[in-house]
This record gives C-alpha cells, sequence and structure tokens, in this order.
C-alpha cells in the first residue's frame, strides 16, 4: 500500500460521498434529520394534538393562581380543587409520589395509558387524553404490562388497601408477581427538596402558584413516602370528569 | 505480515474493548437472567429495594446495550476503520480517553440505578451529569473515527464506515434531545417536555437506539466481519448502497410505531407504521447481502465455528425485521402492544442478531489481536449451540405469553362480559416466565463459556510469546 492516498474522479453523487468525508457527513446530517423533523415539531404547534384546544374545560381554569391545596391555621388541608374540576399540577406530595413511582421504576411494569378498546374501556376506563398528561415531566404512558394499566387507578381501591398491596402484594393478590415494597414505610419525604422539585417543574411550563410551591413543606410534613406513593396513585385519573358523549378525539 | 500490524494500527485500545465486551456480555445477562427469575419466581426480590426489579431492569438493558453493545462497537469501529482506512487512529490519547470515559459511564450507571437514581425514560436512565459525560466520550469517539478517515490512505470510504458514521451521527441527535432536562438537584431532573411529545421523542430516541445503535452499527460490523470470515468480498455493492441509504432515511420514523392507539395523534402512529412495514426491504437487502456473501462458499458453515455466528446472526436479523414490521401493523399491534411479544421481538434481535453478531466479531478480532488461535473451537462450537437454543427457548416463550396475555385480555365470555381478570392473565404466564429464565440461563451459560475461551486465549498468547514477538518486530517489516 502507497503512503499516499490515490487520487480519483468520482463518477456521480454516490462516489463524491465515498471519496468525501465531509460530504458524507453533511448528507448524512440531512438525511437522518427529516423523519424526526417530520414526526415530532407539529406536535409542539398543532392545536389537534392537545384535546384542551378543543374542550377547555378538562383543564382546571385556576391552575397557577389558586393554591391546589393550602394548610389552614388549625393545620387542616384547605382544597380548591375538587376531583372533575381538570387537569392540575401535582400536589406536592403527589409529587413526591411520582418522584417515588419513577424511582422505584413502577413504569416498566403498569402502563398510564388506556386504548380506545371495548375491552381497555372495561377493565381500565375511558381512553386517556393527551391533554391529561400535559404536565407529566416525563411522561409515564410506559410500554409494558405486566402489570394493569394505572392511568385510572385512583379511587378503584382505598387508601388501606393500597398500603396492604405495596407492603406485601401477595397478601392481597396471591398471584401477584409484583416485588414488595416494605421501605416506603421507613422514610419521610423532605419537604425542601420537593419545594426545590416544583421550581423546576415550573420552569419547564407546569403552573404551579407560589403558594403551592410554598405550602409545599407544610403538606410534607410527617407523611411517609408510603403515604406520598398512595396519595399519587389516588389522584391519577380523577382529575377530568370525561363525557362519553363527546368524541375527544379524531 | 501480521506482526507489522502491531506497530502500524493502535491494536492496543482494541484489545482493552474487546475484552471488556466480553466481560459485560456475562454481566449484563446475568443480571438479565436474575430479573427474568424475579418476573417467575418474585420471593427473589427480598423485599430490598436495590436488587428490586424495577430497579434492576435497567441495569441490566444498560449493561447490555452501552456495556457489551457499546464496547463491542467501540472495538469494532477502531479495528475496522483502521484496517479499511490503512491508516492508525488519528489520536491515540482520544481512543484511551474514549475507553476510559465509556467505562466510567458504565461504573456510574452501577452505582447509581440500584439506588433508584434514573430520569425513567427507558434506555436513557442515567441522570444529567452522566447524560453530559456520555455527550462527550461519545463525541470524542465519532471525532477520533471521523478523522481517521479524512486521513486514510484509501482513495473510497468502506462500506462499514457508512454504517458507522450514520449510526454515530444519529445518536449524537437522539442522545442531545431526549436528554433535555432540568435539573433540580445533583441527582435529579425533570424532561423539558411533557406527556404527548416527551412520548414521541422517547421513542423516537427508544426505537433509534434499536436501528441505529443496536442495527445500523453491527451492520457496519457485519459489512467488515463476514467477508473477512468467509475470506469473499461482500455480495453486491449495488444493494449496499441502496440498503444503507433506505436505512439511514427510513429507520428515523419508525419510533411513533410504539405509540398507536395510545394519546399520540393517529396521523404520527399510521406514518410510523407505514414506513416500518416499507423498512422490511431495505432490512432484508442487508441480510441477503450478507448471507450472499456466502454464495459458493457454504460449506465453510461445517468447519468454522465463527462464520456460524456470524450467519445465525443475520438469520436471526432476517426473522426479527419481518417481525417487526409485522407488531407495526394496527390490527396486530393491538393485540401485541404492551404484552411479552415485544420483549420477545427485541430478544431475537437482541440475543439473536446483536449478541450473535458481536460474538462473532470478538473471536474474529481474538486471533487477529493476540496472534495465536482461539484457546479451544470446540468451546466456540459449544457457545453456538448453547446462544442457539438459549435464545429460541426465550423468544418462543416470549410468543407464547405475549399472544396468550393479548387474547386474555380482550376475551369475552357468552355473557359479553370480560372472561378474565388481569391476575388470571398474570398467572397464567408463570411456566412461560420459567422457560424464558431457563432460556436466558442456557444463554449466559455460553457467555461464561467464551469469557473463559477468551482469557484463556489471552493467557495463551502471553505464555507461547506471540503477542511480545508481534510487538517487537519493526514497523518496516
Amino acid at each position: 500500500m502507497s503512503d499516499k492516498r490515490p487520487k480519483v474522479k468520482a463518477k456521480g453523487f454516490q462516489e463524491w460521498m465515498e471519496i468525501n468525508i465531509w460530504g458524507l457527513l453533511i448528507v448524512l446530517g440531512l438525511v437522518l434529520s427529516v423523519g424526526g423533523l417530520v414526526e415530532i415539531v407539529p406536535l409542539f404547534f398543532m392545536k389537534n394534538t392537545m384535546e384542551h384546544n378543543k374542550f377547555p374545560e378538562i383543564v382546571w381554569e385556576k391552575a397557577g393562581q389558586d393554591p391546589i391545596v393550602a394548610v389552614g391555621e388549625n393545620g387542616k388541608e384547605q382544597w380548591n380543587w375538587q376531583p372533575g374540576d381538570g387537569v392540575r399540577p401535582l400536589t406536592a406530595v403527589e409529587l413526591a409520589g411520582r418522584d417515588i413511582y419513577q424511582r422505584e421504576g413502577c413504569y416498566l411494569c403498569h402502563s398510564q395509558m388506556i386504548r380506545p378498546f371495548r375491552d381497555e374501556k372495561e377493565r381500565y376506563g375511558h381512553y386517556s387524553l393527551s391533554s391529561e398528561s400535559m404536565f407529566d415531566h416525563p411522561f409515564q404512558w410506559g410500554s409494558k404490562r405486566t402489570g394493569p394499566d394505572l392511568a385510572r387507578v385512583g379511587g378503584k381501591y382505598s387508601d388501606e388497601w393500597q398500603r396492604q398491596h405495596l407492603h406485601n402484594p401477595r397478601s392481597v393478590v396471591p398471584e401477584s408477581v409484583m416485588p414488595s415494597y416494605p421501605w416506603l414505610e421507613e422514610s419521610y419525604i423532605n419537604g425542601k427538596k420537593l419545594r426545590r422539585h416544583m421550581g423546576g417543574l415550573r420552569l419547564v411550563g407546569v403552573p404551579y402558584s407560589d403558594a403551592d410551591i410554598a405550602a409545599a413543606p407544610a403538606l410534607a410534613e410527617g407523611k411517609t413516602e408510603m403515604d406520598a406513593l398512595v396519595a399519587y396513585l389516588q389522584v391519577l385519573g380523577t382529575m377530568v370528569k370525561l363525557d362519553e358523549s363527546k368524541a375527544y378525539r379524531e | 505480515m501480521q506482526a507489522s500490524l502491531e506497530q502500524k494500527y493502535n491494536l492496543e485500545i482494541v484489545r482493552w474493548f474487546t475484552i471488556m465486551a466480553a466481560i459485560y456480555l456475562v454481566v449484563g445477562a446475568a443480571v438479565g437472567v436474575y430479573i427474568a427469575s424475579e418476573l417467575a419466581w418474585p420471593f427473589l426480590n427480598f423485599d430490598t429495594p436495590y436488587i428490586s426489579f424495577g430497579r434492576l431492569r435497567p441495569v441490566h438493558t444498560n449493561a447490555v446495550i452501552f456495556a457489551f453493545g457499546g464496547c463491542t462497537l467501540m472495538a469494532t469501529a477502531f479495528y475496522t476503520v483502521q484496517r479499511t482506512c490503512g491508516v492508525r487512529l488519528w489520536s491515540d490519547k482520544m481512543a484511551r480517553f474514549t475507553f476510559w470515559g465509556w467505562n466510567a459511564v458504565i461504573v456510574l450507571a452501577v452505582l447509581t440505578l440500584p439506588f433508584g437514581i434514573t430520569q425513567s425514560k427507558e434506555y436513557a436512565e442515567l441522570e444529567w451529569p452522566i447524560d453530559i459525560l456520555i455527550a462527550v466520550v461519545w463525541l470524542s469517539f465519532t471525532i477520533n473515527f471521523l478523522m481517521t478517515i479524512a486521513t486514510r490512505k484509501t482513495s473510497h470510504i468502506y462500506v462499514s464506515n457508512w454504517f458507522f458514521l450514520g449510526m454515530m451521527v444519529m445518536i449524537v441527535y437522539l442522545h442531545v434531545v431526549n436528554s433535555l432536562a432540568i435539573p433540580v438537584g445533583l441527582f435529579k431532573s425533570y424532561s423539558i417536555f411533557s406527556g404527548v411529545q416527551d412520548a414521541m421523542i422517547q421513542w423516537w430516541w427508544g426505537h433509534n437506539a434499536v436501528g441505529f445503535y443496536l442495527t445500523a452499527g453491527f451492520l457496519g460490523i457485519m459489512y467488515y466481519f463476514v467477508p473477512k470470515q468467509a475470506g469473499r468480498p461482500i455480495y453486491s455493492y449495488r444493494l449496499s448502497v441502496i440498503h444503507f441509504w433506505a436505512l439511514m432515511f427510513g429507520y428515523v420514523w419508525l419510533g411513533a410505531h410504539h405509540l398507536q392507539y395510545t394519546a399520540l395523534p393517529d396521523w404520527t402512529g399510521s406514518l410510523g407504521a407505514a414506513v416500518s412495514i416499507a423498512m422490511i426491504i431495505p432490512s432484508w437487502g442487508g441480510a441477503v447481502n450478507g448471507m450472499m456473501t456466502l454464495s459458493g462458499a457454504w460449506d465453510r458453515l461445517r468447519t468454522d465455528y465463527v462464520l456460524r455466528f456470524l450467519i445465525i446472526a443475520l438469520a436471526f436479523y432476517a426473522m426479527s425485521t419481518f417481525e417487526g414490521p409485522v407488531m407495526a401493523l394496527k390490527t396486530v399491534n393491538a393485540l401485541s402492544h404492551y404484552t411479552d411479544w415485544t420483549i420477545g421481538h427485541v430478544h431475537s434481535g437482541a440475543l439473536g442478531w446483536v449478541a450473535g453478531i458481536s460474538i462473532g466479531a470478538i473471536y474474529h478480532l481474538m486471533t487477529r489481536l493476540y496472534h495465536t488461535e482461539m484457546f479451544s473451537e470446540r468451546l466456540i462450537n459449544f457457545h453456538f449451540w448453547t446462544a442457539t437454543i438459549g435464545t429460541v427457548i426465550y423468544i418462543v416463550a416470549m410468543w407464547v405469553s405475549g399472544i396468550m396475555q393479548g387474547l386474555m385480555w380482550r376475551a369475552y365470555d357468552e355473557y359479553g362480559t370480560l372472561a378474565y381478570t388481569f391476575v388470571e392473565s398474570v398467572d397464567a404466564m408463570h411456566p412461560y416466565y420459567a422457560m424464558r429464565a431457563v432460556g436466558g440461563m442456557i444463554f449466559l451459560l455460553g457467555a461464561v463459556v467464551m469469557l473463559f475461551n477468551v482469557l484463556m486465549t489471552v493467557r495463551k498468547s502471553v505464555v507461547s510469546g506471540s503477542l511480545d514477538k508481534a510487538r517487537a518486530v519493526p514497523a518496516a517489516a
């Protein structure tokens, strides 16, 4: 092999790329970007991607103005939002629960995305809307159902059942293959950390009011990780009351 | 002639990556067998957070994709680019940085994932500081590769290098965009995207981690190692050009088929499905091109165990790239989505194709890198059969369980109510989960045998002095 690269003249475009690395790099850069641009960019701009553009009532209109829940002088929680009022950001405690849901990898076995099929409707409820996960950073739709879908699990079981089930799934569902999570009862959630988490989410567009963020330490006070995860599970799917007669999609 | 290669090229870095790939295959497969067993026998979670399924599963996927797959890619890309360009790596220092940086990423993954430190995006779980390190290391890998080609002594850039380069560029796009997140602490961040957009970006990443990292990159391996091992030129140059550009353009679109019937707009999912079905043509183009390279030399399969690995890998590649488009059909997807069928499909690609072609390349490399024959040919044959049988058991178990799950979930009884509760479907999976774990164990056994064979070959080379001899020969030889 000689020490110098032999000089060749390209016959056509393909050969030009085969002897010109920078040309090949640039053409690859262009070719590889097309699919992503076409499929992803419109999702940020096309109004019909999010159902609340057509049905504004599915988002809570006071999100970002009134605090979702505040702790009064007497230490009692005062809720400005009621189930069915519409999609809203998670409260500090629910967010702590969601952080735990991510940490434990729950999304690997449980989806949160009901498809518009008869059996899924009967098993899990109304099909999921994209507006329902608009504040979910990152999304938790999942890709596998080793366990059942959880998009509308809120309110299906009592808090006590959820605790017992998380503590030892086989004590309530003998055939279950889910791990037990006894350690969730052993640590408390941290209000200060949650304030930081909520602040970060606000930066990427989740409408938290100052009062929502300020309330985090008071709301988190004395709550275990188990309390937080149960609070998160119990709010899933309870935010919007969907109307069977409306076609939200298509 | 062999000896002078030692001075002309940087084979040291290739040796390091090759040995680490053999080690990580054992680690990744062992974790896989463990989590598969947890699903069959849940007591194995031992109520311990660090080894519970949800935390170990990302350890498995990261270990096999990034540790094993990554080290294989880096070993083969650094080897192929030097051999086909007739020139030493552009920067030895940068190559060493790539090696230590990539292994640091893997160590950090093991130190964070079991503690639940995760971004919770599949195959992109690692938290933001590690993501930054990945980007830096990946760029060092890419730049070194590019510059080596830029300083080549050959007139044309060989087809393997097109595939490697396409993979490198696409992974830069995917990793940077999908990992965009707002840090809220050293070990916690939230994706800047939410809901439907985040889902589409994640699966644009997810499917192209498969399509580019695990397919284009390994096709680069195929285009060098199959002709080399068979001692014949690649079957068709024209086919390689067509299937290269079709793959580069087309694969990017497929992610949307992971989100059919979800809240993703129908147009996006359908577009993804349509392109997915078309992709069967370029995929088979690659498989045919690799297999037909053996045309006229099929008898070699009887005696050449390494070639067997390479060819069975192409057979699995052809099979899973047929299965993929079928699963992207809307009617099939309605049944297969969310079930074990997906897991089976992934593993027919991962165990059959990716691991198969990698193992073939590793055995081929070992003899070239250590200037000696393998310690044991019979153990390679043993490995071939364990890998093949283990893979087949695994995917058959997942086909049956996946289709069964899908059918049970949608079954109705004569009164028009759902025939099965969810947990009845879980219960019905038990024998298949056990069977899958056994398939995995057989595959793991083969991986352990390969590691033993590889290490004994290194020992043999050191003891016999063939590596030292090769090093001592002056470059001009």
